[in-house]
């Protein structure tokens, strides 16, 4: 594919969910004839089933295409696909800084949301050209012009001629294509500089490795050049180069400066090829790395137990496999005296989290425990030491802490105006602190606040969405951190704390969340042979307190005819259903009670 | 290990599976019987009985006509089986229990079963209150179980046993006193007291939610309230749900409850022989047609052993553990109990381990927390 630079188009596509980018996608595979009719399966970007379950991507992809333009030629398209969500902003951020353009999608009915914002202002940032587009427009409440209106007010980008499109029918995408060759620049760089190429994207493939996903801004990259990671200072053999194509990988001889490509190298996981870092050769390496580059930061952490302690080895070897490919992935043993053993795992956010979750159980088929999701606490001790914490079990003695920080969120939310005081109560029940409020158009608003993290993981989007009919989204970043009024609650039953359950909290809302999580324990602990008295405390300090009640009736009353089977079966069973039950001391809880507290606003 | 040894008399279970209807909350095998079917069983008990004799040459010294309705199958044909298993099994100075449900004119059936010899009647009253017997679907009214209670004694037979139900529809406390009251006043020596349960697959669980039964605490309170006043009127409470005057417990069922071994004859009926356990299948047809019982493995170990005798008051006793097993009872049996004694369900000493009344009540956690 010796196409000159000047006929090659990077570009991602900027969406909010559901407005439509997988599809817009899919209909640009078809316009560029890169997959059969018979092949087209709905939205091939997203191939992970998850993500075509949750209608949202979360890796980014990479394909080129071969576009047979008006002008006659032909120009190489490079969709760069981005993850949508705000876990997983950062590797938005790389996926950008591979394009020299961005189009961004608008529902023409529901006009711009907090993450299209987000983006598109990360994508400004890096210096991209913005081809607006209006999808949808074949809804009967679509409003374009109000939409383009918007656009222009909000982000300050011409957006009177932006195609107005359904990607579903597939009415107007040529324009979208000729925008793409007339609009977005051709990439620049220098083929005879030293190699810098940024990955975008890596994931384990069981046959090559890992396939590291790249733009080359400078020089050239062959197979057999030993290339140096330029932030892990890691160096490896490149075995192949290529294309990834709708339908599959091309190998190819050489990659060069403006391209997207892949290139595999016989790396074991991709923590040794991280998104955002430089990669060089290293016998002619680049002066300086691209600029950017960050490693992953888990910025939430809960244990992971298996429900059945002998599968402890099994977990291990899933979330090795996980991290194969996800670098942003952390854990690390645990043991808690009420689960066993386990892991301490850090994700990006709480979907990353859940994403983890459902895969471990349904890719690797584990049944297991989550404890209850904790941020990353600072915690400064008379000493004069600061502790960095992400596990309640670490909380130091109240005595010796001289102050608590926790991590702060520069929140927006975006909001149709109907619903400002839904939301700024919300807000307010989260701690938040007002920052301003902006109207986008006369009836849709933009309320900016600061939110703690510890707010926001565990149901605020799920709450905001209650409140709001599903019509706000919500974006955040991390701006630093704050001095708070913290506290460890610690959950006991039959005067035993159950390490499982602590967990660190402001202190103005241990009250009312240790007095549900008592109400839900009581209610998912079943009776048992003894009272089982449940307590929430801080430090000593009982705040709350319910009863479970002894178990009073249970008996075969009649065990006669001597069938001694019926009684021995049934005991059997019983015995069976104490399986899926932990005993912590004397107290037999069931799993899912643990993971009930995790979703006390239900 | 020991088994209970081959030359110990046997009890003997014959199961009679006829009815007249079914009760809505018994999930017993039994049907209704013509003439001609009870005609066949009878025929097919009493062969079944003489090659369980030829094979075993053991004797027995407890028989136990349950059901179903034993009584339905008639004078005649109970006295020709009992003839069969005196032949073949001997019973001598033999507990001879007949299970009877009240009805009418009940004077000549309990003569003839006298004169054949069976010395013992289990009459299923359930209750003392219309009400309760008519919401438990019961063909008979109080006073016809007292008729027959009468017949009985008349009869000669000095030694009854009468059924009661505790957790019943419209039953109240006082009812039940009532109840407990009525079976004192008849002067009976044993009482069954059975809380109801609920078995899937009856008519009972089918319209469970429309039963207005008595809530888990309730139910609990009634029977320990009965309990009580058995042992007021004279009944000492022996197991779970039984209840006798001194010196007249049940021989046959304590061989269940002590693991001894026992041979059970006909449809659904279980057995426990020469260390094996096996029962017939649940049809009457496949036990006609003369199919062998199916095998359920061995039996009495040190676990069943310890899960049957935590039924009874005397418990698990050293006594008993050791003439059996040869050692004492295991400590780890002993350190189970420890928290169940400081919540008052256990009992744990010199002599054993037991259950106290409200031990019995959770028998079934408390056991499957202990084996």
């Amino acid at each position: 594919m010796a196409v000159s630079r000047d006929k090659i188009r990077n570009f991602s596509i900027i969406a909010h969910i559901d407005h439509g980018k997988s599809t817009l996608a899919d209909r640009i595979l078809e316009q560029t004839k890169s997959v059969s009719l018979r092949d087209m399966e709905n939205q091939l970007l997203d191939d992970m089933d998850l993500e075509r379950e949750r209608g949202i991507t979360i890796k980014a992809h990479a394909v080129s295409l071969v576009y047979h333009a008006k002008d006659g030629q032909d120009y190489i398209f490079n969709l760069i696909d981005t993850p949508g969500h705000v876990d997983f902003n950062y590797e938005v951020s790389r996926s950008l800084a591979a394009c020299e353009g961005a189009v961004l999608i608008v529902d023409a009915s529901q006009g711009i949301e907090a993450q299209t914002l987000a983006n598109t202002y990360l994508a400004v940032d890096a210096g991209l050209e913005i081809v607006p587009v209006i999808n949808k427009i074949d809804l009967p409440s679509a409003d374009p012009d109000k939409v383009c209106a918007e656009i222009e007010d909000v982000i300050g980008i011409p957006a009177q001629d932006a195609p107005r499109v359904s990607a579903k029918t597939g009415v107007n995408i040529g324009e979208v294509m000729e925008r793409i060759v007339r609009d977005i620049p051709a990439p620049d760089g220098d083929e005879s500089a030293p190699l810098k190429a940024l990955i975008f994207d890596s994931y384990y493939d069981a046959y090559k490795g890992v396939i590291v996903y790249i733009r080359l801004k400078d020089g050239q990259v062959r197979p057999g050049d030993t290339i140096r990671m330029m932030a892990t200072g890691a160096e490896f053999t490149v075995v192949e180069v290529g294309y990834k194509r709708a339908t599959g990988f091309e190998p190819a001889d050489v990659l060069s400066a403006g391209q997207v490509g892949y290139l595999a190298a016989s790396i074991k996981a991709v923590r040794e090829a991280r998104v955002g870092d430089t990669v060089t050769l290293a016998d002619n390496p680049a002066e300086e790395p691209l600029p950017g580059y960050r490693p992953a930061q888990p910025m939430v952490f809960c244990g992971i137990y298996p429900a059945d302690g002998a599968r402890y080895g099994d977990l291990r070897d899933a979330l090795e496999k996980l991290q194969l490919n996800d670098a942003a992935l952390s854990f690390e043993p645990e043991t808690s005296a009420a689960l066993g053993f386990g892991f301490r795992c850090g994700f990006l956010g709480l979907l990353h989290m859940e994403i983890i979750q459902e895969r471990l159980e349904r890719e690797y088929s584990l049944d297991l425990v989550t404890t209850a999701p904790s941020v990353v606490y600072h915690i400064t001790k008379t000493s004069g030491e600061m502790v960095a914490i992400d596990n309640p079990t670490n909380y130091p003695d109240p005595a010796e802490i001289k102050y608590a920080e926790e991590p702060i969120t520069n929140a927006h939310i975006y909001a149709p105006s109907d619903y400002v005081g839904n939301i700024m109560e919300l807000c307010q029940e989260r701690r938040g602190v007002f920052k301003d409020m902006k109207y986008i158009d006369t009836d849709r608003v933009d309320i900016h606040y600061e939110l703690p993290l510890n707010e926001i993981i565990y149901d605020f989007f799920d709450a905001l969405k209650s409140r709001t009919r599903g019509y706000a989204s919500f974006d955040y970043e991390l701006c630093g951190y704050a001095k708070s009024n913290l506290v460890k609650l610690d959950i006991m039953l039959n005067g035993e704390v159950v390490d499982a359950l602590s967990f660190i909290i402001h202190a103005d809302k241990a009250y009312p969340r240790a007095r549900k999580m008592a109400e839900k324990l009581a209610e998912k602990i079943p009776r048992q042979l003894f009272e089982v008295p449940i307590q929430a405390c801080i430090g000593g300090r009982i705040i709350a307190r319910e009863t479970v009640r002894a178990l009073r009736k249970d008996v075969l009353a009649k065990c006669y005819g001597g069938d001694i089977t019926r009684k021995k079966k049934l005991l059997e069973k019983q015995k069976e259903g104490k399986k899926r039950m932990r005993q912590l001391g004397t107290v037999e809880v069931p799993q899912e009670a643990f993971m009930s507290v995790l979703k006390l606003d239900e | 290990m020991m088994s209970a040894g081959n030359s110990l008399p046997l009890g003997i279970y014959v199961h009679i599976p006829f009815c007249d209807a079914k009760c809505p909350y018994c999930d017993f095998y039994s049907m209704r019987g013509s003439e001609e079917r009870m005609d066949a069983y009878t025929d097919a008990l009493v062969s079944s009985l003489k090659q369980w004799s030829q094979t075993l040459r053991r004797p027995a010294d407890t028989l136990y006509f349950g059901g179903g309705t034993p009584s339905l199958l008639g004078a005649r044909r109970l006295a020709r089986i009992l003839r069969a298993a005196r032949e073949d099994f001997f019973l001598e100075q033999a507990e001879i229990t007949v299970e009877a449900n009240p009805s009418r004119e009940m004077d000549e059936l309990f003569s003839s079963l006298a004169q054949s010899g069976v010395n013992r009647l289990s009459i299923g009253l359930q209750s003392a209150n219309e009400e309760e017997l008519r919401l438990l679907g019961r063909r008979h009214t109080a006073a016809q179980a007292l008729d027959a209670v009468r017949a009985a004694q008349r009869a000669g037979i000095r030694n009854i046993s009468l059924d009661l139900m505790i957790g019943i529809a419209g039953q109240t406390c006082d009812s039940l006193r009532r109840s407990i009251d009525f079976c004192a006043q008849l002067e009976v020596t044993h009482l069954s007291a059975y809380l109801l349960k609920i078995e899937e697959g009856t008519a009972y669980a089918k319209r469970r939610e429309e039963l207005c039964l008595p809530n888990e605490d309730e139910a609990a309170d009634w029977y320990l309230m009965a309990c009580e006043e058995m042992k007021r009127a004279g009944y000492e409470q022996y197991e779970i749900s039984n209840f006798a005057k001194p010196g007249f417990q049940s021989r046959h069922n304590l061989k269940y409850w002590h693991c001894e071994e026992y041979l059970g004859i006909g449809p659904a009926a279980h057995s426990f022989v020469d260390g094996r356990r096996f029962f017939y299948p649940r049809s009457l047809r496949s036990f006609l047609s003369g199919e062998p019982p199916v095998q359920d493995g061995t039996g009495g170990d040190a676990e069943e052993y310890a899960m049957l005798c935590l039924r009874l008051c005397e418990g698990l006793t050293e006594q008993g553990y050791r003439s059996r097993f040869g050692r004492p009872i295991p400590q780890q049996y002993r350190r189970w109990a420890q928290p169940f004694c400081r919540a008052g369900l256990v009992v744990c000493d010199d002599t054993g381990i037991r259950l106290t009344p409200r031990g019995f009540l959770v028998s079934n956690a408390l056991l499957a927390s202990l084996l």
